[in-house]
C-alpha cells in the first residue's frame, strides 16, 4: 500500500513538472526590426518547448542547427535564404515543428546532402505549410520516425540536369512518416524512399520532375493513396519492395522512350487498386514482380497498357478497364505467368449470347504487332496499316509469335464503374 | 467542204486507213460504205476528232481540224450506238449540248417534235427504250442547225415510221444546202438518199463518185448488185 | 474554264443521281453516326474512322472511278463530238468524279461530327486532318482510276489493275517494308522507313493520322524521329507536297493519254 502511494506521489510530481515546463514555454520573436534578427541567434537563446515566431522579412542564413524541441513558425511567409552556400534547417532533435516559412536556395553539392530541411535521427517532427523552393534537396529525412510532412509546396530549380538536382522529399532509413497534401515539382525525384517502412503517402501532387515522380527501393509496407504523378521524365519507378498498397492514384502524361506510368521491378505481395493511368508511353511495367494484384484500375489512352517481362509471375489483373490503348499487353516472350480475369477491354469485339456480362470468346490482349516492334522498332511506322491488321487477325486464329495462354477468358462487356 | 489529205491510221499492226485522200462536196449527200472493218467508222471518227490520224490532215472549210475545236460547231453528228449519261433527263441532255455549242444558227426542233420527244423531257436517259434513245440521238444531231451532218447508220434501231421521218428530214436539210455524210448497211436507203458514194475496202477508197455513175458503169440494176460486183472484182 | 464548269455541272448531276455515290454517302454517314451512338466518345469515333479513311476510301474510289470511266465512254464520245477541247473535257471529267466522291466523304463523315461535336477542342485539329487526308486520298485514287481506265480499253482488265494497285499500296507495300526492316535490322532504319512511307499515298495519310492519335506509343526513339519529321513545318510541307504529287502525276499522265486517245 505504501509503495502504491509512493508511485502516486511520483506520478503527480512528474505531471506537475511537465506542466511547469509547458507553462514556461516562451514565444520568441525573430524580426528584422526587433532585437533578434536571425533564427540562428534566437535558437541559441531558446530552450526545448519554445516557439520561435519569425516575422515577415528576408533572412539570409544557413546551417540552422536545431538540437532542441522547438517550433519555428513563420508569419506571412518570411524568407529564409541560404544563397546557395550551404544547407538550411538541420533538425537533430525530436518534436521539432517548422511551419509557414519560405525556405530557399540551399546549395548543390556532390559530397553532402544539403537540404532545405534535413531531419537527422529525430522523431515526431512536423514540416507543414512551407514553400520550399530552389533547394538541392527540399526535405531530407535520415533515420527519422513518426514525422509528418504536410501541405508544403516544393519546387526545385528548373535546371535541366538530374545530377545537379536533389529529391523533393527524400527518406532514408525512416519509418512511420506521413507525407500528405504536398505539391512537388522540378526536383530530381519528387518523392524518394529507401529503406523506409510503414509510411503513408497521400494526396500529393508530384509533377514535372527530372527523373521520377515517385521512386522507392527496399521500403516495405507503405501506403500510397490519392496522389497524382504526372509529366515526370521517367514517370514512377518502384523497386525491391514488398507489401505496397497503392490506391486511387493518378499516373498521367509520362511520355518518353524510358517513361513509365508505373514501373514495378522486384515488387512482391502488393496491391494496386483504383488507380488511373492516362496517356503514358507505358502505363504499367512489370519486371521480376510477383504476387501483385492489380484491380479496378483505369488504364486509358496509353501507348502500352501493360508491359511484362517474363520473369514476372503470379500477378493478377482483375476488373481493370483497358480503354483505347495503342497496345494492350506486351510480353518479351511466348511464356506467360500472369492472369487476366474479368477485365474490360475496349478493343474486345466478341459477343455475349447468354447475357451474363462476360464475353463468350476469350480476349487476347497481346497483339502480333506489339511482338514485332519489340525487336524491330522502326516497324512502328506500320502502325494501323491494313497489312498489320490482317497479320494480327491471322495471328489471333493461329498464334505463332504471341503467348497462347495469355488471354482473358471472361472479358467484361461493359466497363467497370 | 471537207478535204481529207493523205490520212493514215493504224491500230497496232492493223493498218486501218491507208493514205486516204478525199473531198466531200458541199451541199450534197455523200454515202460512205464498205464492209465491216473496212475503216468507214474510223474515217468518220477521224473527221469528228474522236480519233487522231497518224499522218495526214483534214480540212473543214479550209481550216485544219487539228488546230482547234471550233469547227465542231458546224457539225451535227449521230453516233451509231448512242449511250448517254443514265442519270440525266432528256431535257438536261439537250440543255447540256445546247450549253456547249455556239448555237449561232438557232434551234431546229422539227425532228424532235415529230418524234414526240416533248413527252419524254423529264425522263432519265437510263429509263428510255433503245428506240427512243436513238430518236433523241437523231433529234440532237439536227437540233442546232449544223452546216454539216455526219450520220452513222441513222436508220438502224429506228422503227419504220421514225426511220422514214429521218430520211425525209435528211432530204429536206439537203435541199437547204447542208452537207451530209451517211454510213449505212441498208443500200436501198443510200440509193434513195445519196448523190455521192465513197466505197472503202480495207482502208482504201475503191470508188469515189456519184451513185448513179457507179451503177451505170457496172451496168447493174441497183446499188446492191453493183456493190456486189465491185467487191468481186476486188477479189472479195 | 467556263466550258469545264458546264461539264462538271452535268457530270456532277449524273454522278450524284447515280445510286452508288448516295450509297457511299449513306454508308459513311451510317457508320460514323452509328459509332457515335455506340461508343459515345468522339475520340473513339475518330480513331475508328482511321480505318474507314485508309481502307475504304482508296478501294471504293478506285473501283468506282474505273467503273464510272468505262461506263461513261459514250458520254465522253458524245462530248468529244461537241466543240470542246480535250484538255477541258479531261479536267471536267476528272473533277466531276473527284468532287462528288470527296463531297460524299466529307458529308458522310463530317455531318455526324457537326451534329455531335467533338469532346475536346484539341480533337478539332485531328478531325481536320482526318477530313483533309480523306479528301486527298479521294483525289489521289480518282487520278489513278482515270489513268488506269485510259490505259486499258478492257473494262475487266482495268478493274483488275485498279484492285491490284489498291492491294499493292494498302497491303503488299507494307508487307515488303516489314520484310525489308527485318532483313536490314542491323542498320538504323528510321529514316529510310520514313522515306519509303512517303512514296505510298496510303502510308503517307496513315502516318499523318497516326501521329495525331498514337502519340503516347510514339514517344519512343522511333516515334520521336517520325514525330519530329512530320510534326515540323518541313515534314508537313513535304508530306502534303508528296500527296499533291500523287494527285498530279497520274492526273497529268492520264491527261496526255486522253489528249491523244482514239475513241
Amino acid at each position: 500500500m505504501k509503495s502504491i502511494f509512493k508511485i502516486y506521489i511520483l506520478l503527480l510530481l512528474t505531471i506537475i513538472i511537465l506542466r511547469q515546463t509547458e507553462l514556461c514555454a516562451r514565444d520568441i520573436i525573430v524580426d528584422k526590426s526587433g532585437s533578434l534578427t536571425s533564427i540562428n541567434q534566437a535558437l541559441r537563446l531558446c530552450q526545448s518547448g519554445d516557439r520561435l515566431i519569425v516575422k515577415k522579412g528576408y533572412y539570409k542564413e544557413r546551417d540552422i542547427e536545431i538540437d532542441k524541441s522547438v517550433q519555428i513558425i513563420g508569419e506571412n511567409f518570411p524568407v529564409v535564404d541560404a544563397e546557395f552556400k550551404s544547407g538550411l534547417f538541420h533538425i537533430k532533435s525530436d518534436g521539432v515543428r517548422i511551419e509557414g516559412l519560405i525556405i530557399k536556395n540551399s546549395a548543390m553539392s556532390f559530397v553532402s546532402e544539403y537540404a532545405g530541411v534535413k531531419i537527422d535521427s529525430a522523431k515526431d517532427c512536423v514540416i507543414k505549410g512551407n514553400k520550399i523552393l530552389y533547394n538541392y534537396f527540399a526535405i531530407y529525412i535520415a533515420f527519422g520516425a513518426d514525422c509528418i510532412i504536410e501541405n508544403n509546396i516544393i519546387a526545385g530549380r528548373q535546371s535541366k540536369s538530374e545530377t545537379t538536382s536533389g529529391n523533393g522529399i527524400h527518406l532514408w532509413y525512416s519509418k512511420n512518416i506521413t507525407i500528405t497534401n504536398n505539391k512537388i515539382s522540378n526536383q530530381r525525384d519528387g518523392i524518394y524512399l529507401e529503406f523506409s517502412e510503414n509510411s503513408t503517402i497521400t494526396n500529393n501532387i508530384s509533377e514535372d520532375n527530372l527523373r521520377y515522380g515517385l521512386h522507392f527501393m527496399f521500403s516495405h509496407r507503405c501506403v500510397y493513396k490519392g496522389n497524382i504523378f504526372r509529366r515526370n521524365v521517367g514517370g514512377v519507378a518502384v523497386m525491391y519492395t514488398k507489401f505496397i498498397h497503392m490506391y486511387n492514384n493518378k499516373f498521367e502524361n509520362n511520355w518518353g522512350p524510358a517513361s513509365y506510368g508505373l514501373l514495378l521491378k522486384d515488387i512482391n505481395d502488393s496491391e494496386i487498386k483504383y488507380n488511373t493511368f492516362h496517356e503514358n508511353s507505358t502505363a504499367i511495367y512489370l519486371e521480376n514482380t510477383m504476387r501483385v494484384r492489380l484491380e479496378r484500375n483505369n488504364i486509358i489512352d496509353n501507348g502500352w497498357a501493360v508491359k511484362i517481362k517474363s520473369n514476372s509471375t503470379d500477378n493478377d489483373f482483375v476488373y481493370n478497364n483497358f480503354i483505347d490503348n495503342t497496345f494492350d499487353v506486351s510480353t518479351g516472350s511466348k511464356n506467360n505467368y500472369i492472369t487476366f480475369r474479368k477485365n474490360y477491354w475496349s478493343k474486345y469485339s466478341g459477343y455475349d449470347l447468354n447475357h451474363d456480362g462476360y464475353g463468350d470468346v476469350p480476349y487476347k490482349p497481346v497483339g502480333l504487332f506489339s511482338a514485332i516492334i519489340e525487336n524491330n522498332s522502326p516497324a512502328m511506322i506500320l502502325l494501323r496499316s491494313l497489312f498489320i491488321q490482317i497479320l494480327e487477325a491471322a495471328e489471333k486464329v493461329v498464334p505463332v509469335l504471341t503467348p497462347v495462354k495469355l488471354e482473358d477468358v471472361q472479358p467484361l462487356m461493359r466497363r467497370v464503374k | 467542204m471537207i478535204r481529207i489529205e493523205g490520212i493514215n491510221k493504224s491500230f497496232g499492226k492493223l493498218h486501218v486507213l491507208k493514205d486516204v485522200n478525199l473531198e466531200i462536196e458541199s451541199g450534197k449527200i455523200t454515202a460512205v460504205i464498205g464492209p465491216n472493218g473496212s475503216g468507214k467508222t474510223t474515217l468518220i471518227k477521224t473527221i469528228l476528232g474522236l480519233m487522231k490520224p497518224d499522218t495526214g490532215k483534214i480540212f473543214v472549210d479550209d481550216k485544219d481540224i487539228s488546230k482547234g475545236v471550233e469547227y465542231k460547231n458546224k457539225i451535227g453528228s449521230m453516233p451509231q450506238i448512242a449511250r448517254f449519261p443514265e442519270n440525266l433527263r432528256v431535257g438536261e441532255l439537250i440543255d447540256m449540248v445546247s450549253d456547249l455549242r455556239s448555237r449561232k444558227n438557232g434551234v431546229d426542233k422539227e425532228l424532235f417534235e415529230s418524234y414526240n420527244l416533248d413527252n419524254e423531257l423529264n425522263k432519265m436517259m437510263g429509263t428510255l427504250s433503245g428506240g427512243t434513245r436513238q430518236r433523241v440521238n437523231a433529234a440532237l444531231a439536227f437540233m442546232f442547225k449544223p452546216e454539216i451532218l455526219i450520220l452513222d447508220e441513222p436508220t438502224a434501231g429506228l422503227d419504220p415510221i421514225s426511220s422514214s421521218e429521218i430520211k425525209d428530214k435528211i432530204q429536206k436539210e439537203n435541199k437547204n444546202g447542208k452537207t451530209i455524210i451517211i454510213t449505212s448497211h441498208i443500200l436501198s436507203d443510200i440509193e434513195e438518199l445519196s448523190e455521192n458514194l465513197v466505197f472503202i475496202l480495207e482502208g482504201k477508197i475503191i470508188y469515189n463518185g456519184t451513185v448513179k455513175g457507179l451503177i451505170e458503169e457496172k451496168g447493174k440494176i441497183n446499188l446492191e448488185r453493183t456493190i456486189a460486183s465491185l467487191m468481186e472484182s476486188n477479189g472479195k | 474554264m467556263n466550258t469545264m464548269l458546264k461539264i462538271i455541272k452535268y457530270e456532277l448531276r449524273d454522278v450524284i443521281r447515280s445510286k452508288w455515290i448516295l450509297i457511299y454517302f449513306a454508308f459513311l454517314f451510317l457508320i460514323t453516326e452509328g459509332m457515335f451512338q455506340f461508343s459515345g466518345s468522339s475520340s473513339k469515333v475518330l480513331l475508328s474512322m482511321i480505318n474507314i479513311v485508309l481502307i475504304l476510301i482508296p478501294i471504293i474510289t478506285i473501283s468506282y472511278g474505273i467503273i464510272y470511266m468505262y461506263s461513261s465512254r459514250e458520254f465522253t464520245e458524245m462530248l468529244l463530238a461537241q466543240p470542246i477541247k480535250r484538255k477541258t473535257l479531261y479536267a471536267g471529267l476528272y473533277s466531276g468524279l473527284a468532287l462528288p466522291l470527296s463531297i460524299a466523304y466529307l458529308g458522310g463523315v463530317g455531318l455526324p461530327f457537326i451534329f455531335h461535336g467533338v469532346d475536346e477542342s484539341g480533337q478539332f485539329s485531328v478531325l481536320l486532318i482526318l477530313l483533309l487526308s480523306g479528301v486527298a486520298l479521294s483525289f489521289v485514287f480518282t487520278s489513278l482510276a482515270v489513268l488506269i481506265s485510259l490505259s486499258s480499253d478492257d473494262k475487266v482488265k482495268g478493274l483488275g489493275i485498279g484492285i491490284f494497285v489498291w492491294l499493292f499500296m494498302a497491303v503488299v507495300y507494307d508487307g515488303a517494308l516489314l520484310f525489308g526492316s527485318y532483313l536490314l535490322s542491323e542498320y538504323p532504319l528510321e529514316k529510310p522507313m520514313l522515306g519509303m512511307t512517303m512514296l505510298n499515298p496510303i502510308d503517307l495519310a496513315r502516318v499523318l493520322l497516326m501521329l495525331k492519335f498514337d502519340i503516347s506509343a510514339l514517344m519512343g526513339y522511333t516515334g520521336a524521329v517520325f514525330k519530329k519529321f512530320f510534326g515540323g513545318p518541313f515534314g508537313m510541307l513535304l508530306s502534303s507536297g508528296m500527296l499533291l504529287l500523287w494527285i498530279l502525276i497520274p492526273y497529268l499522265i492520264g491527261k496526255s493519254i486522253f489528249v491523244k486517245k482514239d475513241f
